[in-house]
């Protein structure tokens, strides 16, 4: 079925629906919804549904598919790879007031919530009970689960902890078709049939919406404490790494900052670090207080038997405090410095990390831009962050080659384009490449078979069965974490 | 981050109620793809200019100045033009913030009024019923006006010594002198708060500064420049610095956080005027808000000063007073000054700093928002004093005239008995050995 675009009567009728507090569709209400935390990408809708249970979400699905409207789900629009980016003229389909937190069980563990809900709610009221939800991606503060599930969202303490898919017990989830589809349970173990809800957790809502979900909890960390280590070189840096690891110890936190971000940091924070530094990481070690203090210890060792130049254990929360601020300074520090920020999340498997920063290095001097790099060293998500400019059309031209001369090589080096941030519109060009061809037909087959009209998230993260003719491909003006400056 | 930081982005969930989705809309109309129509107008008047935004955004992005240029486009589009508007307008920012004597004069003739008993007579015979209906709202509002205003309180040039004086105590055992400083009167301050100015005045002279206050001064134009009308702001700015003789300078204070935050931009307004330009670079260099300029320069303690001033067997009770501190809007996001309003109060003796929830979220004065947007001006003043009420103060302290009112007419009306004060009036009062309250 070709897809239409959205008539007044199509609002209309979405609005006898819902009611008519439920729907925007001025032109000054649309241009907010443009975008997502991808700036440099937009496109308007035509209209936004907010419906508040999942009856209602049913309704707008069964009426866009009868329609032939293509839908674009979003939670917050905190997402870095266009995953939000509306289809032109079509229908945004917003859950932030399906936003309550349904059950607490301690008896098991878990907690259910709507897909609305803001991830610092699931932390803080896991908290208030002595319970622990670790992921914490950036935008933690304003991201929905809804949306972090969709993303697969990562954050701080994947090393040790994983990423959302390890805490999503079960999803009720509505199928293009209408249908709501309950996956998963409360069970630790459950081994009937194919693990279902798996293929939704970072499905970018191209598959389905996601409309309750069902977290597991972990009990909160005794103790924590925190350490830095300063390097000459980032080579050093990267081998104290790869022992720490090969010492079987996996602290919570081991986070990393380049060259150019030390001194960006230092800068905008005035920390006072050492500038010539090539490198420092951040480490936080967190469980029982005797197995914390053996950890510190251990990696202190190693961080000094490879070259550290100096290497801080933070006294107290305070210090630490201090400690940690290097690493989370680092996006605020490097955003100031040019008018468009694009963060990128390249990853690699760890015994790759210095081949690929020292990538990044050569690549940025190669095309002559500013890139700084930090990230999540444990795991070896990295943030290369490219400060630019996107009304430099020359300038971005050359982001563009260095990007995908990026990716490429972290595909070869056995990594992937994307760590945590998804693919969305910003990376689905290189993803057949980091697939291969067996797996990215199964890929396909995947949206074919479940949105068989192309309604979800069309032409996100894979090109659907019926590409939509109305619909112009986005352009690709790079990844922003902030809108640009105007000023 | 900004989300969650906005109080209409927090009241409604929808974007174009946020900073990022009022940046959106700047954005397309700098881009030719969306014409400043009246929605965005209504946007524009929607945003409370808190700039809480501003303090959360990782990116540094300056949505002040944005905001500025915004509200001044929506104004010049003249999109919400009406009769009744432009005559107010006319009236507040080109008549009477354009003109101190005039505003004085209106001072005056409202105190008259109120202190005659002519208010009373007028609200008791039903006067107020033939008042115009948003007029019949506001007028229950109106704050009284103080006894005299700041010329009368505080003499042009003040030494410390004048404040051994007015303390019984030799002239000579006043501090040594520091330098001379400059204090801004405001406007709303000028009629409302005169008292502040005073308690200011003696808070500098404490210190050890000389203190400069010009019987007339010009409205600094913040109320012009967050209000859409530019050019008004660069005139009165100009004038502003005629007033001064900013190389004889070390300082120009304010006490009012909405001032502070529009004035330290002089050398911004004026960059392209050939004539101020250097003036006003400056000006900026020199504008200090008071609790800033305190905290630079080293706060004599009230102790000390006790000692110096003779007062140490005062009155100054040995019981603590609670204290609860709202961070004005302008002051912590517009200027990014929270820390030295909490330190003046804690360097008071027998005050007890009690902490507040949410002390950095818009009571819902905003310039003149409780006026222009009373609903949820109201909403968000309900929630204030739900919070001032968990925290169990016996005083709410606060620096901006604006938040004063607002608050105070809130408690007042919640039936709350407690005292609103500056955080330099209650410094003052420790300095001159009187009880806080």
């Amino acid at each position: 079925m070709m897809q239409k675009v959205v008539s007044p009567t199509h609002i209309e009728e979405l609005s006898a629906l819902l009611g008519e507090r439920q729907v925007l569709s001025s032109r000054e209400d649309m241009i907010p919804y443009g975008f997502d935390g991808t700036a440099a990408m937009k496109q308007w809708p035509r209209c936004v549904v907010f419906p508040r249970t999942t009856e209602e979400v049913v309704a707008v699905v069964n009426y866009a598919r009868e329609q032939g409207l293509p839908i674009v789900t979003r939670g917050s629009g905190t997402g870095l790879s266009g995953g939000a980016v509306p289809h032109a003229h079509g229908i945004v389909l917003c859950l932030l007031r399906m936003n309550r937190v349904l059950e607490l069980d301690t008896r098991n563990l878990t907690m259910h919530v709507e897909t609305g809900v803001i991830t610092k709610m699931v932390s803080d009221r896991a908290a208030e009970v002595g319970l622990f939800y670790p992921p914490d991606p950036g935008s933690m503060k304003v991201s929905t689960m809804g949306g972090n599930v969709a993303e697969n969202s990562g954050g701080l303490r994947g090393l040790k902890y994983g990423v959302t898919r390890d805490y999503v017990m079960g999803l009720e989830v509505v199928l293009a078709d209408g249908s709501v589809a309950m996956l998963g349970n409360k069970c630790v173990k459950d081994v009937a049939g194919y693990s279902l809800k798996d293929l939704f957790v970072g499905s970018e809502g191209t598959l389905g919406i996601i409309t309750k979900i069902l977290l597991k909890l972990l009990p909160q960390p005794a103790h924590r404490q925190t350490m830095m280590a300063v390097y000459t070189d980032m080579e050093a840096a990267a081998e104290t790494v790869s022992a720490i690891i090969a010492a079987k110890i996996i602290p919570c936190t081991l986070e990393f900052l380049d060259r150019r971000t030390i001194a960006c940091v230092d800068d905008f924070a005035k920390l006072g670090l050492p500038r010539d530094a090539g490198a420092i990481l951040v480490i936080e070690s967190d469980g029982h207080p005797e197995a914390v203090a053996e950890e510190i210890a251990a990696m202190e060792k190693i961080a000094r038997d490879h070259a550290a130049r100096e290497v801080k254990v933070a006294a107290d929360r305070e210090e630490a405090e201090k400690l940690l601020t290097t690493r989370r300074a680092a996006f605020p520090a490097l955003a100031r410095l040019r008018p468009t920020t694009i963060l990128e999340d390249a990853t690699v498997p760890r015994s790759e990390l210095a081949k690929m920063v020292r990538f990044v290095e050569q690549t940025a001097k190669k095309y002559d831009l500013m890139i700084a790099t930090f990230g999540h060293m444990g795991d070896g998500n990295l943030h290369p962050t490219f400060l630019t400019d996107e009304r430099d059309e020359a300038e971005m031209a050359k982001v563009h080659e260095a990007f995908a001369e990026i990716f490429e090589k972290a595909i070869a080096l056995g990594g992937t384009i994307t760590g945590e941030h998804g693919v969305g519109t910003a990376k689905k060009d290189f993803l057949r490449q980091q697939f291969g061809a067996a797996s990215f037909a199964l890929l396909q087959a995947v949206k074919n078979t479940i949105d068989p009209q192309n309604l979800l998230n069309p032409g996100k993260l894979v090109d659907g069965p019926t590409p939509s003719p109305t619909a112009p491909a986005l352009s690709r003006n790079g990844t922003t974490e902030t809108a640009a400056r105007l000023s | 981050m900004c989300l969650p930081t906005c109080p209409t982005y927090d009241e409604t969930g929808l974007e174009r109620n946020s900073p990022r989705g009022r940046i959106g809309l700047m954005r397309a109309i700098a881009d030719g793809e969306l014409e400043a129509t009246k929605a965005f107008a209504e946007e524009m008047g929607y945003c409370l200019g808190c700039l809480a935004c501003v303090t959360a955004c990782p990116a540094g992005v300056d949505y002040a100045h944005l905001f500025e240029n915004a509200r001044a486009e929506a104004q010049a589009s003249g999109v919400q033009d009406s009769g009744k508007r432009r005559f107010y307008r006319w009236l507040t920012l080109r008549f009477l913030f354009m003109r101190p004597r005039v505003l004085r004069w209106v001072g005056w003739g409202l105190r008259l009024w109120q202190r005659t008993g002519l208010e009373q007579l007028f609200r008791r015979s039903g006067g107020t019923k033939l008042l115009p209906p948003e007029l019949r709202r506001l007028e229950p509002m109106t704050p009284r006006v103080e006894e005299k205003f700041t010329h009368r309180r505080i003499r042009p040039l003040e030494t410390p010594a004048d404040l051994m004086t007015r303390l019984g105590r030799p002239r000579e055992q006043a501090p040594p002198t520091r330098g001379r400083v400059a204090l801004l009167t405001g406007c709303v301050q000028d009629l409302f708060f005169s008292g502040v100015n005073r308690d200011t005045a003696d808070v500098l002279l404490a210190n050890g500064w000389e203190v400069l206050t010009p019987s007339v001064q010009y409205c600094c134009g913040s109320l012009h420049g967050h209000n859409g009308e530019l050019e008004m702001a660069k005139e009165l700015a100009c004038q502003q610095l005629d007033t001064f003789p900013l190389d004889e300078l070390a300082a120009v204070v304010t006490n009012a956080a909405g001032c502070g935050s529009h004035l330290k931009h002089y050398d911004r307004l004026l960059g392209a005027d050939s004539a101020y330009q250097q003036r006003a670079q400056r000006w900026s260099q020199i504008a200090r808000d008071i609790h800033e300029f305190l905290d630079e320069q080293g706060l004599v303690s009230p102790q000390d000063y006790r000692v110096t001033a003779g007062r140490t067997e005062s009155s100054h009770a040995t019981a603590t007073t609670r204290v609860a501190y709202h961070e004005a809007c302008h002051l912590v996001h517009g200027q990014g000054i929270s820390d030295p309003p909490r330190k003046v109060l804690e360097a008071i003796p027998g005050l007890h700093l009690v902490a507040l929830e949410e002390a950095s979220w818009c009571c819902g004065s905003a310039g003149v928002y409780s006026i222009t947007q009373p609903e949820q001006a109201q909403k968000l003043l309900d929630r204030k004093v739900r919070h001032i009420r968990a925290a169990r103060p016996a005083v709410l302290a606060t620096a901006n005239p604006g938040c004063h009112l607002q608050i105070e007419r809130g408690l007042r009306e919640s039936g709350l008995n407690l005292k609103v004060m500056h955080p330099v009036s209650l410094l003052a009062r420790s300095y001159r050995g009187e009880s806080l309250i």
